[in-house]
């Protein structure tokens, strides 16, 4: 078949200054109708970049040297601005990563999507409303008719990319660019948004170019799949083909960082628990002095846990089901409402905060973002020697301990000397775990360690949790939302909902006989779950 | 120091620089040049400029020389200026920084009293403390302070506020460390820069205040003030503008070059907004 | 409905601030130099205990200061803000007599600064980093620097005295006994030059804020949803920038209007206006103390009264702010 969208040998050129001299380096593609084609690559890769090019939206600086873009035989590189503002829009449809910052805060849904009939045809207001009516009945928005009126900020995350979707879809383009439309999604509604972008292509016919990092997303929707690696495409196939048999070393090396949804054999682990959550509840009060304006969310409602000594306790969920408050609340950087939090014989909940301080060292935290976790103005060394140096330590033996600890945690240990920003993603998660093992804690709560990392980073911090829990003996407190790394790392698991934990059993247990109905949707939710991951001895040393 | 080569990359930094450094020079020099009372008596009033060689700008309606008031005003605006702004920046990063900090009841209650004074109009609070205490040097001063310093604590509060839910911020408090050295040592260099860009506002209006005050009268009479000079030359204002046109352009260029050296701190703090 | 309940809320939330104003003011007095009756003694030129006494009685000085507060925070409840002893009537009278010009003056200095500022801040923004919007920040920068009654003192001798195409000062001609429309043409060709005065300042501040917002707001995603979507640049700016970057612009003007009270201080003693300002400045000078705090109570009732309206505009603006 004819491919609707195909670039010829694009180069795309960087200004002088950038880490590398070109942001696509002679790529090529064919996007076939009725049919996706997911570009799937690592941050930096220049996947997004490919989207700007078509569109002609690149930033500020960035240019296309050479090459063609041809949509349906024409080149777009040649295009004037007005001729490719006709072509945006209505004959290439976008979607965007995050529906909230995507769409215009100030005005209605409906506007917003009616302006694409204004923007490209000639059609009457009543026209165009009944029009807006049928997309946004299409893409399954529960109450249409409210919806159109809506505004962004009153619709649900997965109502907005469906929105957005509408939106994108109005004109019935011929060719749909998704760049990373469910990234910014919990799993249920990822699951549920991948199956309309399915259908909807499906239905109308629309070549689909779907841009992800997720290899889990590409097993479940993929056509044919392009590996891309700084600005170039190194593989390009079936997906079947790719996902099972790559070929190149860095798809091979990709795939094989894909965590499965197999948690491995279980290991032994004591019984004797270092950690008991018993009765744990926290609730948020917000507004005024009037009763009515007053919000109540119960975040965390009587949880009850328990982590073994030496074991890690997985706890899962989506956006907004208390998972991070309960971690917060153990470490106590939330007071929990009720409840206790026994560490060995001591109710962390119940000592002052001046006590508390001095228990810290007991039970320390790993955070998420390797970016906002470490003041930029201190360097590294300095960071991890903080703790010991506050509980008392020497600061000269405390700067000898970070660099002990650096070589441990897999850093370079002559670069205690360096700012946060001169390290990458993955190191400084690695500074941010040194910090937490420097007051050898007896217990570490995990809040998304590696939810922030590419693929192939978050692999080898995986390795490195597992690798130092079964060195340092450490019993470990793991939140995250992917059932795939929980699966890897996990000894037990709870799953929350709503601030209560719906489920809770060995990872064995959990994954292969969910017993509560939300485990149940959520395993079933999670992309390319019936994808097992070939694994490949040659690409887990490349990997390592 | 990235920041300080970022700076004298900037055109406005330097314009501002130079600027600032003539003022500079005038006030240092002042006693220098002009060792006579800039007050006192020195010639037939109403000179116009460039008439009497003594005389650069010539003399005003007293009889008094202009440059040597224009000399001896550049000392007394750039003090005003940058003990008011002390104060006021002090007083700000402190409510400000508790403030955003801990806040609940603590951040409403001081919210409340910056909302309180950012109700009442600056420079009539000014007029009524210099009323209640007097119009002495000092006082002046520390009243432009006591009425500047709202803005830099909603604006400190802002940034704590931001920074305070950062992450770094609480792994600094999962290691046990004290508020106050949180506060200080870990959240405040972060918050700094852009209240330092602002302080450079505030130094502007102090000086604008000052003059303001001044040109009504109600500042010190003992001291040289350019805002005195002009309102002297109000009288002789169709006749002999000069006498209030001159201290009004240096007036003008030290507020400007205060304003110019702040933004180009700010472009040389926030070089991503520059780019674009 | 949303928007009155969420604007009576923030009303209700300025009384506490409103207090904190008359405690303020109350513990200023009671720290200026002797009292009322020290006042009228020495006008007198002294007098005997008894009589001081009974003068104390009579002003309500005798009891503790913590009665005083209470009664003087009633009485400004009630806006009887007392006696003033130079002009011989009730303060509440001298103020609603000066109080038009000062209104007048605000308003049209307010909306010349927004209308102005808007426009030009639009204007550097799109060409950002080139000649006009050099040009443009520059202009606003010396404006910004420029003191206002000196700004107003040039321009009387450009074009009142020079010129002779502008009045020199007052409201409106005396005795000329226009009506109507004519009067409010008088009144206009007065205010034209103290309205440039006082806004000067104003707009460079909202030229600033305005060319910030919408140099922030463009480089938001909607923005390139925008684009994606095939509108021309200029729509994109008029159907998706332009509120958004008007939400600061707005707040601001919340934010100066005490700022532009006290700036007419200064404006209304260059111009001669019989307005609020000059009032507080005469207040000063004759050390009519009663006049000038109720002249800053006066102030401050209009500064929350212009933040009320500010709250009404902004959430018809962003539907995000809720009730």
């Amino acid at each position: 078949m004819r491919a609707v969208l195909s670039i010829r040998n694009l180069t795309v050129a960087l200004p002088a200054g950038a880490d590398r001299p070109h942001a696509l380096e002679d790529v090529s593609l064919d996007l076939k109708a009725d049919e996706i084609l997911c570009v799937v690559g690592e941050s930096g890769s220049g996947k997004s970049m490919t989207a700007g090019a078509i569109l002609g939206l690149l930033p500020e600086g960035v240019s296309a040297q050479s090459g063609e873009i041809l949509l349906e035989g024409e080149d777009l590189l040649r295009f004037s601005d007005a001729d490719m503002r006709m072509i945006r829009g209505a004959r290439i449809g976008m979607i965007f990563q995050e529906p909230m910052t995507a769409l215009n805060p100030l005005r209605t849904i409906g506007d917003q999507i009616a302006e694409m009939f204004r923007t490209h045809t000639d059609l009457g207001s009543s026209e165009i409303m009944k029009r807006v009516l049928d997309l946004l009945r299409d893409v399954h928005i529960p109450d249409p008719e409210s919806a159109r009126r809506a505004y962004p900020h009153e619709l649900s995350g997965g109502q907005r990319q469906r929105a957005m979707i509408a939106m994108a879809l109005a004109l019935e383009p011929r060719v749909l660019i998704a760049d990373e439309p469910t990234t910014a999604l919990d799993v249920t509604t990822q699951a549920q948004i991948l199956k309309l972008i399915r259908e909807l292509q499906q239905r109308k016919g629309t070549a689909v170019l779907f841009i992800t990092h997720d290899f889990g997303v590409v097993a479940e929707i993929a056509d044919r799949v392009a590996v891309m690696q700084s600005g170039r495409v190194v593989e390009e196939g079936r997906a079947d083909e790719i996902l099972n048999r790559p070929q190149h070393p860095y798809t091979k090396a990709l795939i094989a960082a894909v965590p499965p949804l197999v948690p491995p054999a279980p290991q032994v682990v004591a019984s004797e628990p270092i950690l008991r959550i018993e009765h744990v509840s926290k609730t948020y009060r917000k507004g005024g002095l009037l009763a009515r304006n007053r919000r109540v969310t119960h975040a965390v409602q009587d949880a009850n846990l328990v982590l073994p000594r030496g074991g890690t306790l997985g706890i899962v969920g989506e956006s907004g089901s208390g998972k991070s408050t309960l971690a917060r609340c153990i470490v106590r950087l939330l007071d929990p409402d009720t409840g206790s939090i026994r560490l060995g014989d001591t109710d962390l909940a119940s000592l002052s905060r001046k006590e508390m301080r001095s228990e810290t060292r007991r039970i320390q935290m790993v955070f998420q973002d390797p970016f906002a976790s470490l003041n930029p103005r201190r360097r590294a060394g300095e960071l991890v020697a903080q703790g010991p140096i506050i509980h008392g330590e020497a600061p000269s033996k405390a700067y000898a301990k970070a660099k002990e600890l650096f070589a441990l945690v897999g850093l370079d240990p002559s670069a205690t000397e360096r700012y946060p920003h001169e390290f990458s993603g993955g190191q400084r998660q690695r500074i941010g775990l040194a910090r937490a093992l420097a007051l050898e804690p007896e217990v570490l709560v995990a809040d998304e360690p590696v939810s922030a990392l590419d693929v192939s980073v978050q692999a080898q911090v995986l390795r490195l949790l597992a690798d130092l829990r079964s060195r340092l003996g450490l019993s470990m407190v793991f939140i995250t939302h992917d059932l795939r790394v929980a699966a890897q790392i996990c000894d037990r698991i709870a799953v929350m909902k709503s601030g209560g934990v719906v489920e809770e059993g060995t990872t064995a247990e959990v994954f292969a006989a969910p017993r509560h109905p939300y485990t149940q949707a959520l395993l079933a939710s999670v992309p390319g779950r019936d994808w097992m991951p070939p694994v490949q001895a040659d690409a887990l040393l490349a990997a390592s | 120091m990235e920041t300080v080569k970022r700076l004298a990359r900037s055109p406005t930094a330097v314009v501002g620089l130079i600027l600032l450094a003539l003022v500079i020079g005038m006030a240092l020099s002042a006693p220098v040049l002009f060792p006579k009372d800039p007050l006192g008596l020195a010639g037939r009033p109403l000179q116009w400029p460039l008439a009497n060689a003594r005389f650069w700008f010539g003399t005003d309606t007293t009889g008094r020389d202009i440059a040597a008031q224009i000399f001896h005003g550049a000392r007394v605006s750039l003090l005003i200026g940058i003990v008011a702004t002390l104060l006021a920046i002090t007083i700000g990063i402190v409510i400000g920084a508790v403030a955003g900090y801990y806040g609940g009841i603590i951040d409403d209650v001081l919210m409340r009293v910056t909302e309180a004074f950012q109700t009442l109009p600056n420079f009539l609070l000014l007029l009524v403390l210099v009323a209640v205490f007097g119009s002495d040097i000092k006082t002046v001063t520390i009243a432009i302070g006591l009425v500047s310093w709202p803005a830099a604590a909603r604006l400190t509060r802002a940034e704590f506020l931001t920074l305070r839910s950062r992450e770094f911020v609480q792994a600094c408090r999962t290691l046990g460390m004290r508020d106050a050295q949180i506060i200080f040592r870990e959240i405040l260099p972060n918050a700094l820069p852009p209240v330092i860009v602002y302080a450079s506002v505030i130094m502007a209006v102090a000086i604008l205040l000052e003059s303001a005050l001044a040109f009504l009268n109600l500042s010190d009479p003992n001291v040289p003030s350019w805002g005195n000079l002009i309102g002297t030359g109000r009288s002789v204002l169709r006749t002999q503008w000069y006498v209030s046109a001159i201290p009004g352009v240096a007036i003008l260029l030290t507020v400007l070059s205060v304003s110019l050296v702040g933004q180009g701190l700010n472009d040389a703090l926030n070089p991503r907004l520059k780019r674009r | 409905m949303r928007v009155l309940l969420l604007a009576l809320r923030r009303l209700a939330a300025s009384l506490p601030t409103l207090l904190i104003v008359l405690i303020g003011l109350f513990l200023l007095l009671q720290l200026a130099p002797g009292d009322t009756v020290d006042a009228l003694v020495a006008q007198i030129g002294g007098g005997d205990p008894r009589m001081i006494e009974e003068l104390r009685r009579y002003y309500g000085l005798d009891v503790s200061v913590a009665v005083q507060l209470g009664r003087y925070v009633w009485r400004l409840l009630q806006l009887d803000l007392g006696f003033s002893a130079i002009y011989g009537k009730p303060v509440a009278d001298v103020i609603l007599e000066r109080l038009p010009t000062t209104l007048l003056l605000m308003g049209s200095a307010l909306s010349f600064a927004f209308a102005a500022g808007m426009a030009l801040g639009v204007l550097a923004a799109q060409r950002v980093n080139r000649w006009p919007d050099t040009l443009i920040s520059t202009l606003g920068l010396i404006f910004y620097a420029t003191p206002s009654f000196w700004f107003g003192l040039m321009g009387i001798v450009i074009f009142a005295v020079n010129l002779g195409w502008l009045p020199a000062g007052g409201i409106e001609e005396i005795g000329a006994g226009y009506t109507g429309f004519r009067r409010f043409l008088d009144i206009a060709w007065h205010l034209l030059l103290p309205t440039l005065t006082l806004a000067l300042i104003f707009l460079a501040t909202y030229l600033r804020i305005m060319r910030a917002s919408m140099l922030e707001v463009m480089n938001l995603e909607f923005v390139r949803t925008a684009r994606a979507k095939g509108l021309s640049p200029g729509r994109v700016i008029s159907a998706h920038v332009l509120r958004n970057a008007l939400l600061p612009m707005v707040t601001l003007i919340g934010l100066q209007a005490g700022t532009m009270l006290g700036g007419s201080v200064v404006v209304e003693s260059v111009f001669a206006l019989p307005g609020l300002g000059r009032l507080a400045y005469e207040s000063v000078v004759q050390r009519d103390l009663n006049t000038l705090l109720g002249i800053v109570f006066v102030s401050a009732l209009l500064v929350i009264v212009v933040n009320f309206l500010v709250d009404l505009l902004y959430a018809r603006l962003d539907p995000r702010i809720v009730g």
